[in-house]
């Protein structure tokens, strides 16, 4: 944790420039690599609440919340601008974070996860149901914006797209590193350790988790917009909860002892996503279990977790 | 000279099924005093921790702290009022360092909440250094509380509660699960951090060697009750306290 290795400054960066570089290169990854970065996003505030042990399958529903942002503000208000996209989307799932969370952060572990999905769930068939004003299961298109007033041909776009997302994503990484350094971020992780002590130092449990919450509801928020954004429609099927389970599956696949490990198991989940498809197109959840099955198995602490070992065992050596 | 009374407990009462744990307890602890609460296995020694804590709620009575009612409040607001609690078994955050056990603390009681400051660079840094020398365990500021032999967490566990600045501190049995030859070690290290922070403290404790040598005052509770208190030697000869908390 905290990790201010060089060598991860350094992967920190190779990872960056593979993100800048490869899909100038490959321009069709353009779009794959927007997916991969704006996911990771989401999945930097489920590690935030894995910090505390616990697991929330119900945080799509912050994602669609960004996501149905820019799907109603092009259906009500006309095609907007992304900046406005990525303040109002965020805003509006840290809101909705802050009223979801007052009643799930009073529960733990199974109880927390499950209030989550409820939550999620409702939501998923207020989007379905309310077909006059969602478009129901149909989705919400999300044209494409302009960024700054500026107005850019698709192909354009979607390189603006990916620099924008990139820079948020190296943002939202070193500022969440921060926050699990702060003394918030450490009482999150005492919250897992010893919740008791934690009310016996005059600290409200509470009070951390829902601290942690907002912020990842916020993060879950700001991934809404760019997907909807990139793939120019949301659906309510952002807001399911094989969604959420993908995002949990994604944390626990990087590792969530690091910021870094959100992208790292991202970038595995949609390229692995990408290519079973292709080759096995109705099996290639089953490479994907079985990718979770050895990870859990053989890499406990995710992706991250497996490197780290790597050079401490080659420092040793 | 009549010291201030810094937490009076009076008639309190809590059963737990058909065992009665306290059935009308009065108990004054006086500013500056350290005060030893004996009595024999399960007779509610450890409840009274619960309750002055806000852990429990009795069934009846009442706790005041500096004249101020306290028995219904939270345990972290209790902790605010300047009451810390130290756990027989060391209540400790494993995953994190011993000094960072100890900044957590500060800056719980700071209510430096911070979001973009890191942990280890609050300003209490120093004063938290210090208060790893006045228990001897600065050599360990770096290693994991989970890490630690018992006798050595038993202190950060103390650390803890001081880093809190309390008035009071209560202790449950402070050398318990540490080995014979280290409980006299341990508890010099205590009672001269106790008397340096000039913090009043209570302890339940059943090693009548601790009771004599450290202890100011004793208060024997036995049958739900607080049978006798005075100065040790004087408690400890008692004829019947022998018979039913000594068992000689």
């Amino acid at each position: 944790m905290a990790s201010r290795s060089p060598a991860l400054a350094w992967m920190l960066a190779a990872v960056v420039v593979a993100a800048g570089v490869i899909p100038i290169l490959i321009p069709s990854m353009a779009t794959l690599v927007v997916l991969i970065l704006a996911k990771g996003i989401v999945v930097l505030g489920i590690i935030i609440l894995l910090q505390a042990g616990q697991v929330s399958f119900g945080h799509a529903m912050f994602f669609a919340a960004g996501s149905y942002t820019a799907g109603f503000w092009g259906k009500y208000l006309g095609v907007g601008d992304l900046m406005t996209y990525l303040v109002v989307g965020p805003v509006v799932a840290t809101l909705l974070g802050l009223l979801v969370g007052l009643f799930v952060v009073r529960y733990r572990e199974i109880f927390f996860g499950m209030l989550n999905l409820a939550f999620s769930m409702v939501l998923w068939s207020l989007l379905e149901k309310m077909f006059h004003l969602t478009n129901g299961a149909d989705g919400m298109r999300v044209p494409r914006p302009t960024v700054f007033g500026m107005t850019f041909s698709p192909d354009n776009f979607q390189y603006v797209l990916l620099y924008l997302t990139l820079a948020i994503a190296i943002a939202a990484t070193f500022a969440v590193q921060r926050f699990l350094e702060s003394p918030t971020g450490n009482m999150l992780r005492a919250i897992k350790s010893n919740e008791t002590r934690l009310e016996y130092l005059g600290v409200s449990a509470r009070r951390i988790l829902l601290i942690g919450y907002v912020i990842s509801a916020g993060l879950g928020g700001i991934g809404g917009v760019l997907v909807a954004v990139a793939q120019q429609i949301a659906t309510p099927e952002f807001a399911y909860w094989t969604k959420s389970g993908e995002f949990v599956f994604i944390a626990i696949l990087g590792g969530v002892g690091n910021a870094l490990g959100a992208f790292a198991g991202s970038a595995v989940f949609e390229l692995v996503r990408f290519y079973a498809s292709a080759q096995l197109a109705n099996s290639w959840q089953l490479i994907l279990g079985v990718v979770l099955i050895t990870i859990i198995l053989f890499a406990p602490n995710g992706l991250i977790g497996l490197w780290k070992r790597q050079r401490a065992a080659r420092d040793e050596s | 000279m009549t010291a201030t009374v810094l937490l009076e407990a009076r008639g309190l009462a809590i059963r737990f099924g058909g065992v009665v744990a306290a059935d009308g307890v009065d108990l004054d602890v006086l500013e500056g005093e350290k005060l030893a609460i004996i009595g024999p296995n399960g007779a509610g020694k450890t409840t009274f921790l619960n309750i002055a804590t806000g852990y429990l709620k009795p069934q009846a009575g009442t706790v005041r702290f500096l004249g101020k009612e306290i028995t219904a409040h939270r345990p972290r607001d209790i902790t605010r009022f300047g009451i810390a609690r130290a756990f027989q078994i060391p209540q400790l955050f494993l995953d994190h360092t011993v000094i960072e056990n100890l900044l957590i603390a500060a800056a719980g009681h700071s209510g430096r909440t911070t979001l973009m400051r890191s942990l280890r660079d609050l300003p209490e840094r120093s004063e938290m250094e210090n208060l790893l020398d006045l228990v001897s365990i600065r050599d360990v500021a770096d290693r994991k509380a989970g890490e630690l032999p018992e006798g050595k967490r038993k202190l950060v566990d103390i650390a803890v509660a001081l880093a809190l600045k309390p008035r009071l501190l209560l202790m449950d049995e402070p050398t318990s699960g540490v080995a014979s030859s280290e409980k006299f070690a341990i508890m010099d290290i205590l009672v001269a951090a106790l008397d340096k922070q000039r913090v009043t403290s209570v302890f339940v404790e059943h090693d009548m060697d601790m009771v004599t040598r450290y202890a100011d005052r004793v208060a024997v509770w036995s049958a739900g009750k607080i049978q006798l208190s005075g100065p040790p030697a004087e408690v400890l000869a008692d004829p019947i306290v022998r018979e039913q908390v000594i068992g000689i």
